[in-house]
Parts: C-alpha cells; sequence; structure tokens
C-alpha cells in the first residue's frame, strides 16, 4: 500500500483496507511513543506545524510522533506571531511553510481549509482539524482505540453521546463505524440528534443505528463515545444546565454497564464525565488521549514514505 | 404566432426555454454585460407552448457548448440553437458538467472559498436528477431551491 505523498484531509479519502492498514502500522509505533523503544526513522524530515486554532492534544501529540521518530519540528501555535496577521493568505503561508518542510500538519477555523491547503501545497497535508469540518486524525485514533481495548471494531456496540448534530467529527466517526459494521446508538437531546442525512448514509452502508434521549440504560453498550454539549447551542442558559446535566456520566450512569464497556472522549471534556469516573476501568480517555501519539507517529512515516 | 416577441435573428445564438425569470442571471453567468458589440434581445416570462419562459438572443456570436453548459445550473432546460442566415443550423439542450466552478458561492460562511484566498468557488454534482451540488472545499450541500442567491 503506497501512502507517500498523500494528503490525509478527511477520513473518507481512505478505504477501510487503508484504515486497517494504519492502525497496523500505530499499533507497531506503540513501543516508540511509549519511549520503550528509541527510533530514527525520520531523522533527517522536517514536520511544520500550522496551529492556526488553539490545541493541546493534536499539536503535542504530532510534535511528541514527529520527535519521538527522530524528525525535527516548525512551526507556531497562534497565528499571532506571524505575517498572517499582516493579511496574508492561507495559500501563501502554505507555500511559504512547505519551502521549509517535508510535511504539514495544520488546524484552521475555516471548514475547507486543508483541502484548499492541499492544492497548493506538493508537500503532504495533515489536516489537524477544519474549522466546523473533519478531524481524520482524531477519528483515525478512534478507531485504533476501540480496536485495541475491545479486539475488533465491528461487534462491538457503540453509543456516540452528545452533540451529535453539529459535530461533524462525530459524522466522521459514524460514517468509520458503519465502514466496519458497528452497531451504533445515537444518544442526544432531540434538538441534538444525529442529522438525517448521516443516519441515512449509516443506513446505505448496511447499518441501522438506534436513536436514544438519554443515557438511563446503558447495559447493552460496548463503547460509551461521549461528546461535549457545547453552551451557544442554547438560546436558554437554564436549558443548557438542565440538558447537559442529564446526559452526564457518573457512576451511577455506570452501574449496570457490561464489565469490559469503556468511556471515551475526545477531550477536551467539561461536565460531560465525572472525574469520579477517572479512576474506573471503564475509563477508556487518557489512554485514548495517548493513542494519538503512535497513530500520528504511523501518518507521519507513511505519508513520507518512510513505511509502505 | 404570438410566442416570439422579438425578431429573428440572422446570425448567433438563441437560448430557448430559459427557466422563467432567470434571462438576466444567464447573461451574468455567461459574462455578457452589452458593452460587446452584439446585439442582444432578451425576452422574459414568454408564454410559449409548455408554458412561461425566458429566451436571450445574441447577434453575430455563437456561443460553444461548453461555455453555454455553465447555464445548466439555473436554466437546466435551456435549449442552445445556433443560427446562421436565419436557419437553425445546430440545435442542442444544455448539459451539466461534472464540476461547477467560479459560478456560485458556498452558502457556508465559514467556508474557505467565501475568505480572501486565491481560489474560485468549486461545486462537485453529486446528483443530476434531481440536481444536487457539493461544495469541494467544505461538502456543504446548497438547498438549490435557493440557488439564485448563492450566483456570484
Amino acid at each position: 500500500m503506497n501512502f507517500k505523498g498523500r494528503d490525509i484531509v478527511s477520513i473518507k479519502d481512505f478505504t477501510k483496507e487503508e484504515i486497517l492498514h494504519i492502525l497496523d502500522v500505530a499499533e507497531e509505533m506503540v513501543p516508540i511513543a511509549e519511549g520503550k523503544e528509541k527510533s530514527n526513522l525520520l531523522h533527517g524530515y522536517i514536520m511544520a506545524s500550522l496551529f492556526f486554532e488553539p490545541s493541546t492534544r493534536t499539536r503535542l501529540s504530532f510534535e511528541a510522533a514527529m520527535k519521538r521518530l527522530g524528525g525535527n519540528v516548525i512551526g507556531f501555535a497562534q497565528p499571532g506571531t506571524t505575517s498572517i496577521m499582516k493579511g496574508e493568505s492561507l495559500a501563501d503561508t502554505i507555500r511559504t511553510a512547505e519551502s521549509y518542510c517535508d510535511v504539514i500538519v495544520m488546524r484552521h477555523p475555516m471548514e475547507g481549509s486543508a483541502r484548499m491547503a492541499a492544492e497548493f501545497a506538493n508537500v503532504p497535508i495533515i489536516n489537524g482539524g477544519d474549522g466546523a469540518g473533519h478531524h481524520p486524525t482524531q477519528c483515525l485514533l478512534d478507531l485504533f482505540t476501540i480496536r485495541k481495548e475491545m479486539g475488533s471494531i465491528e461487534g462491538n456496540k457503540v453509543a456516540l453521546v452528545g452533540d451529535l448534530k453539529y459535530g461533524r467529527t462525530v459524522h466522521s466517526l459514524a460514517y468509520a463505524l458503519a465502514l466496519f459494521k458497528a452497531d451504533m446508538v445515537f444518544i442526544a437531546p432531540p434538538q441534538l440528534q444525529m442529522p438525517k442525512e448521516v443516519v441515512e448514509e449509516c443506513k446505505k452502508m448496511g447499518v441501522e443505528p438506534e436513536m436514544r434521549d438519554n443515557v438511563d440504560d446503558i447495559s447493552d453498550i460496548d463503547v460509551l463515545y461521549v461528546t461535549r454539549i457545547q453552551k451557544e447551542r442554547f438560546p436558554d442558559p437554564e436549558e443548557y444546565n438542565k440538558v447537559a446535566g442529564s446526559y452526564r456520566i457518573d457512576i451511577d450512569t455506570l452501574k449496570n454497564a457490561k464489565e469490559k464497556m469503556i468511556v471515551m472522549h475526545p477531550l477536551p471534556r467539561v461536565n460531560e464525565i465525572s472525574p469520579a469516573v477517572d479512576s474506573t476501568k471503564h475509563a477508556a480517555y487518557f489512554r485514548q488521549t495517548f493513542n494519538g501519539v503512535p497513530v500520528r507517529m504511523a501518518l507521519l512515516s507513511l505519508v513520507l514514505g518512510v513505511v509502505d | 404566432m404570438k410566442e416570439l416577441k422579438v425578431q429573428p435573428i440572422k446570425d448567433g445564438t438563441v437560448i430557448d426555454h430559459i427557466t422563467p425569470g432567470r434571462a438576466l442571471k444567464v447573461l451574468k453567468i455567461l459574462g455578457i454585460e452589452g458593452k460587446e458589440d452584439s446585439i442582444i434581445s432578451i425576452a422574459m416570462n414568454v408564454v410559449g407552448k409548455r408554458g412561461k419562459k425566458d429566451i436571450v438572443k445574441i447577434e453575430n456570436r455563437e456561443l460553444e457548448a461548453k461555455e453555454v453548459d455553465k447555464i445548466a445550473l439555473i436554466a437546466p432546460n435551456a435549449t442552445i440553437n445556433i443560427i446562421r442566415n436565419y436557419e437553425v443550423v445546430e440545435k442542442h439542450r444544455v448539459s451539466i458538467p461534472d464540476e461547477i466552478i467560479g459560478i456560485v458561492k458556498c452558502p457556508n460562511p465559514n467556508c474557505i472559498s467565501n475568505s480572501n484566498e486565491p481560489i474560485e468557488t468549486r461545486f462537485v454534482v453529486t446528483s443530476r436528477k434531481p440536481l444536487k451540488i457539493k461544495c469541494y472545499y467544505c461538502e456543504r450541500e446548497p438547498d438549490m431551491e435557493k440557488i439564485d442567491s448563492l450566483i456570484i
């Protein structure tokens, strides 16, 4: 499988086989990501990390991934220190950055920005989030986490909880899970339920998602994927408090959970998961965060053509 | 024959069966501003055999099929007639191209194509019947009933 020079813009650009290959390569990277093995796989390569928007996990894990593999990183974490403040276009910024590096990782607040950057750049572009658009590396690390924790992606009942309407990353995840024929349950307040098009797309792919509006009974769930319900979606703060409160995952929510059920969250969390859950065997979100490193190592090595 | 309110032309192009009310937008898409030498006649809301329609006649200029296909987005039933010496020598329907570039803007205000980047708007045709398009950049699908308001 040849990934050399490919852009990673959307999960939909990849086949199931390609996704599995990325996850397999990521698996091999785990000991290096953990610091148990040293590697110089990407020695002499430079990654430009262009973050036009705040990020903790995506940026740090990409930089850690590159450095763990012996590569170098240049870039910025806030556009305030660059010529963007002078009105330079993204297209020009990309053309400038690519002349200094071998691969570009970017996060930008506008949808479609990564797709556009890929048109201008000759080096591979990896999308670290484009506004409310795609976040393919998050999707891949989520799949990696499910496979690692549960043994496989298929055969699990995965519940996506929270704001399913606006979160495009959840839409991508639903698409990817449908690709693997995982059973899905969409749990959200009616006003934030999964858009019709996404549900239809899942059905076309042979998966019939179940819709629920509460987390009262999760006894049939294998993977509980929690997302943040954003305050700004509610005109009335009272209403927000009520809704957000009723989807909060706490010890009580987990009382009937399957022994091996895992709770995932892309983080940052605000109040969606009680800190008391952190110490339970169900909490997989910090391991999920770590998994960002081997998955991003795999992607960097693949698009740079160092690994086939 | 009451159908045609405008004179036949000797040489040029007649775009017939334009969706009523959209003749001016058709001209805009074709980049015809009236500054050209050609005589341009526009008839709007003409009652034809199949109901109302708009007609545009451009004298002494033969439009290329590819050029005219751009109007398929707003006038899917339009026909192009090439006239030479008062005779129709070529007649064909517009066909929707695979991609629509630089004609409509993306309805998503946060789409990169609505910023000051050096790119043209670009839509991929995802379905022809019914016509559906998707922004190449942000993947938003505009409401085709409101497509008029998105023409650049």
